[in-house]
C-alpha cells in the first residue's frame, strides 16, 4: 500500500508537487496519466526516496520514504524514464549485477521474472546497450523485479517502445499484479489507461481526477462528435470559429467536437458544407480517457 | 562483501571492455616517460659555434682546437668577418661565436693579457649562460696549461662535485617528477569519470535506489583504479630504470610503497572530484586540465620550490605530487631511508584521508 499525504516539493520558483494526496491499495495497478512537466517524476523519485520532499509525508508498507529510506530501498523496484542499465553490460550480466547488488540470485527468484526474461533469454550474451527499445525495456522489468519487490514504481516503462512490446509489457503487469505486488507506473499513452485498476490524472503538480478509468469515462458529462472532413487542418480551425463548438481537438485522424446542447448533427453539418467542405461525416462517439484529460484541463 | 565484489567485477568489465580508453589509461604513462626522458632535456648539447680569428696564430689555433674535439660543441668552422658573425646569429644558425683578438700570442706573451670575445645567442638566457660557461671553461684549461710551474705564487682548483647526480642528467629530475604527474591525473581523471559516467548514463539512479550503501559504491570504484595503475607504476619504474637509466637507489619497497599511498591519495581526489560536478566534461576538466597546471608547475617538478615567492609556496604545499615528488627523489635518486621521508609519507597520508572522509560525507543518499 502506498499512502501519500500533503505532498509538497518545488525546484526554486517552480512548483512540482502541490498539495497531492493519494492512496495506492495492495495489488493495484495505479496509473498516472498527464504532460510532460506535470511532476510524475518528481513524485516518483519521492516514493523511490530519492528526493526529499519540501512538505508532506509519503509511505509504503508502513515504511517512511524519509525516515526509512534504507528499507524503503530492499522493498520497491524502481524503473527510471529513461533507461539505466549498463549499455556495456550483456543482458546476464545486468541481471547478475542487480540480483547481487539486492542481496539475492537469479536462480532464487527466477519464477516472477521467467515470463519477462525467457523472451530476452536468447539474447542473454548480447551487450544491453545492443538491444531493441522493447527489450531493453523488459531487460530493466527483469532487474526491478530480480529481488522480488512488494512495490513496483515505472516511471513511463514503455514510452518509445512498439505497439506489440507495450502489449507484452502490460500483459506482464497483470501476471505481476496477480502475484501481490503494488504496481505505480506512470504513462503519456492514453490508451494504456484503460489498462490500470485505477488512474489519476495529472496537471500542475496534483492529480485533477483519480478514479477507476470507467468511473472518470462516466463521469464526462459533454455532447462529444467525432467530425471528419477532407481537409482536416482547416476545419479544425473553422470548428472552433463555431460560436456552439465549445472545444476541438484533433483525435488520431478525426476531430473530437464538444458542442452546447442546442446544436444539432445536422447543423454543425449545414455550417461544414457552407464553408465549402463537401465530404463532412460527424457521429456521436463515447468518451476515452482522453478526452475526459482533455475536458478536466480545459 | 558479495556486493563489493560483484561491483569490483562490473567494474573491470567496463574497463576492459574501454578498449581505447584501457590504451589511454596504460600507453599515456609510456609515452609520458619516453618524451620527458628523451625530448625534454635541460643539458646543452649541440652547440653551434664559429670562430673568428685574425691572428691564427698557435694559441689561437689550439684553442679553437679544443672546442672543435669537445662534444658538446658543433663547431662549423671559421669565419672571417665580424659582419659575418653577425648575420649567422641573426639566422639563428649559430649559438656560440668566439672572436680573438688580432695579434692574440703576441700579446699573451708580451704583455701578459689578450682577449677573447664570447657572443651567445641567448634568446634562450639558459643556454646562452651554460655555453659561454663551456667556452670559458676550455679557455680556463688552455690557460692552465701556458702557466709554468711555481710562475705563479698561489693558484686555487676549485673542484666542484655534483651530488647524486654527477653528469646532471634531467631524466634524474623529471623522472620523480612524471610519476607524480601521471599518477595523479590519471588516477583523478579515472575515478572520477566512472562516478560521473553513472550519474550522466542514469544507472547511478538505479544504484541508489537499491540497498547498496554509498560507502560500498566509492570504495569498489577506488579498486579496480588501484589495481590499474599500479600496472602503471610498474611501467614506469621499468622504463626509468632500463630506458632512461635512472638508479633506483634506495629500498624498492619503501618507493613501491610510498608510491602506492599517493596513488590512492590521488584516487580519493577523483572521488571528491565526482561528488562536485556533474558531467564527464567537467569532470575531465577539473581532473586534468585543472590538476595538470599545479602539478607540472607548483610541485616543483620543473621550478624549485625555493625560488616561488613566499605565498606560492604556501600554495604548493598544498599540492599532493609536490610531497610525493620529493619523497620519490629523495628514495629513488638520493637513496636516502623512511626517516627522511616521514614527514612526505605523513602528509600524503594526512590528505587521503582527508580527502576520502570528505568524498564519503558528500557522496549523496539521494539524487
Amino acid at each position: 500500500m502506498i499512502t501519500v499525504n500533503n505532498l509538497y516539493k518545488s525546484y526554486g520558483k517552480v512548483t512540482a508537487l502541490n498539495d497531492l494526496s493519494f492512496r495506492v491499495n495492495d495489488g493495484e495497478i495505479f496509473g498516472v496519466i498527464g504532460p510532460d512537466g506535470s511532476g510524475k517524476t518528481t513524485l516518483f523519485r519521492i516514493l523511490a526516496s530519492l528526493l526529499l520532499p519540501d512538505g508532506g509525508s509519503a509511505g509504503m508498507n508502513g515504511l517512511d520514504v524519509v525516515k526509512d529510506f534504507r528499507k524503503i530501498r530492499g522493498i520497491i523496484g524502481y524503473m527510471p524514464g529513461r533507461f539505466s542499465l549498463y549499455q556495456d553490460l550483456s543482458v546476464e550480466e545486468n541481471l547478475k549485477f542487480f540480483a547481487t547488488v539486492f542481496n539475492t540470485t537469479i536462480e532464487e527468484n527466477y519464477l516472477l521474472i521467467k515470463d519477462i526474461y525467457q523472451q530476452i533469454e536468447p539474447f542473454k550474451k548480447r551487450r544491453a546497450g545492443a538491444l531493441s527499445g522493447g527489450m531493453k525495456q523488459k531487460l530493466a522489468l527483469s532487474c526491478a523485479l530480480i529481488h522480488k519487490p512488494e512495490v513496483l514504481i515505472l516511471d513511463e516503462p514503455t514510452t518509445g517502445v512498439d505497439p506489440v512490446s507495450r502489449k507484452e509489457f502490460w500483459d506482464m503487469l497483470e501476471r505481476l499484479k496477480s502475484e501481490g505486488i503494488t504496481i505505480l507506473i506512470s504513462t503519456a499513452y492514453m490508451d494504456e489507461a484503460g489498462l490500470c485498476d485505477r488512474i489519476a490524472l495529472m496537471r500542475e503538480g496534483n492529480f485533477i481526477a483519480a478514479d477507476t478509468p470507467q468511473n472518470i469515462i462516466n463521469s464526462y458529462t459533454e455532447t462529444l462528435w467525432a467530425v471528419q472532413t477532407e481537409n482536416m487542418s482547416a476545419s479544425l480551425r473553422d470548428l472552433r470559429d463555431h460560436p456552439q463548438v465549445k472545444t476541438c481537438f484533433a483525435f488520431g485522424n478525426k476531430h473530437h467536437v464538444t458542442v452546447r446542447a442546442d446544436l444539432s448533427i445536422s447543423g454543425l453539418q449545414r455550417y461544414l458544407k457552407e464553408k465549402g467542405y463537401s465530404k463532412v461525416e460527424i457521429d456521436a462517439v463515447a468518451p476515452t480517457v482522453e478526452d475526459c484529460f482533455m475536458a478536466l484541463t480545459n | 562483501m558479495k556486493q563489493f565484489f560483484s561491483f569490483v567485477n562490473k567494474e573491470f568489465y567496463h574497463i576492459f571492455r574501454d578498449g581505447r580508453t584501457m590504451l589511454i589509461l596504460l600507453g599515456m604513462p609510456v609515452v609520458q616517460i619516453l618524451l620527458f626522458g628523451f625530448a625534454i632535456n635541460m643539458e646543452v648539447q649541440n652547440i653551434c659555434t664559429v670562430v673568428f680569428d685574425p691572428a691564427q696564430d698557435v694559441a689561437t689555433r689550439e684553442i679553437a682546437e679544443r672546442m672543435a674535439v669537445n662534444p658538446y660543441f658543433n663547431m662549423r668552422g671559421y669565419v672571417y668577418s665580424p659582419d659575418e658573425v653577425n648575420s649567422l646569429l641573426k639566422q639563428g644558425k649559430i649559438d656560440v661565436a668566439v672572436i680573438f683578438e688580432p695579434n692574440f700570442n703576441e700579446n699573451l706573451v708580451h704583455s701578459k693579457r689578450a682577449q677573447i670575445q664570447i657572443i651567445t645567442d641567448a634568446s634562450n638566457p639558459n643556454t646562452g649562460t651554460i655555453s659561454a660557461n663551456y667556452v670559458t671553461a676550455i679557455i680556463g684549461e688552455y690557460q692552465k696549461k701556458m702557466l709554468q710551474p711555481g710562475n705563479i705564487p698561489c693558484q686555487i682548483d676549485v673542484d666542484s662535485k655534483l651530488l647524486y647526480n654527477p653528469e646532471m642528467k634531467s631524466a634524474y629530475t623529471f623522472v620523480p617528477g612524471i610519476m607524480g604527474l601521471v599518477l595523479m591525473i590519471i588516477c583523478a581523471i579515472m575515478t572520477s569519470i566512472s562516478i560521473v559516467r553513472e550519474k550522466e548514463h542514469g544507472t547511478m539512479e538505479v544504484l541508489l535506489a537499491s540497498p547498496l550503501k554509498s560507502g560500498t559504491i566509492l570504495i569498489s570504484k577506488t579498486v579496480p583504479y588501484l589495481a590499474l595503475s599500479f600496472i602503471n607504476l610498474i611501467t614506469i619504474l621499468l622504463l626509468s630504470y632500463f630506458v632512461l637509466n635512472v638508479p633506483i637507489r634506495g629500498n624498492l619497497a619503501l618507493l613501491v610503497s610510498i608510491s602506492i599511498l599517493f596513488i590512492f591519495l590521488a584516487l580519493s581526489l577523483g572521488l571528491f572530484i565526482s561528488t562536485l560536478v556533474q558531467t564527464q566534461v567537467t569532470a575531465v576538466l577539473i581532473s586534468g586540465i585543472g590538476l595538470m597546471m599545479p602539478t607540472l608547475i607548483l610541485s616543483g617538478m620543473i621550478f624549485p620550490i625555493d625560488n616561488m615567492p613566499i605565498p606560492l609556496q604556501w600554495v604548493s604545499s598544498m599540492v599532493p605530487a609536490r610531497w610525493y615528488i620529493s619523497a620519490v627523489k629523495k628514495v629513488m635518486i638520493e637513496g636516502l631511508g623512511f626517516m627522511y621521508v616521514a614527514k612526505e609519507v605523513g602528509v600524503l597520508a594526512g590528505m587521503a584521508l582527508l580527502l576520502i572522509g570528505t568524498s564519503v560525507v558528500k557522496i549523496k543518499t539521494r539524487l
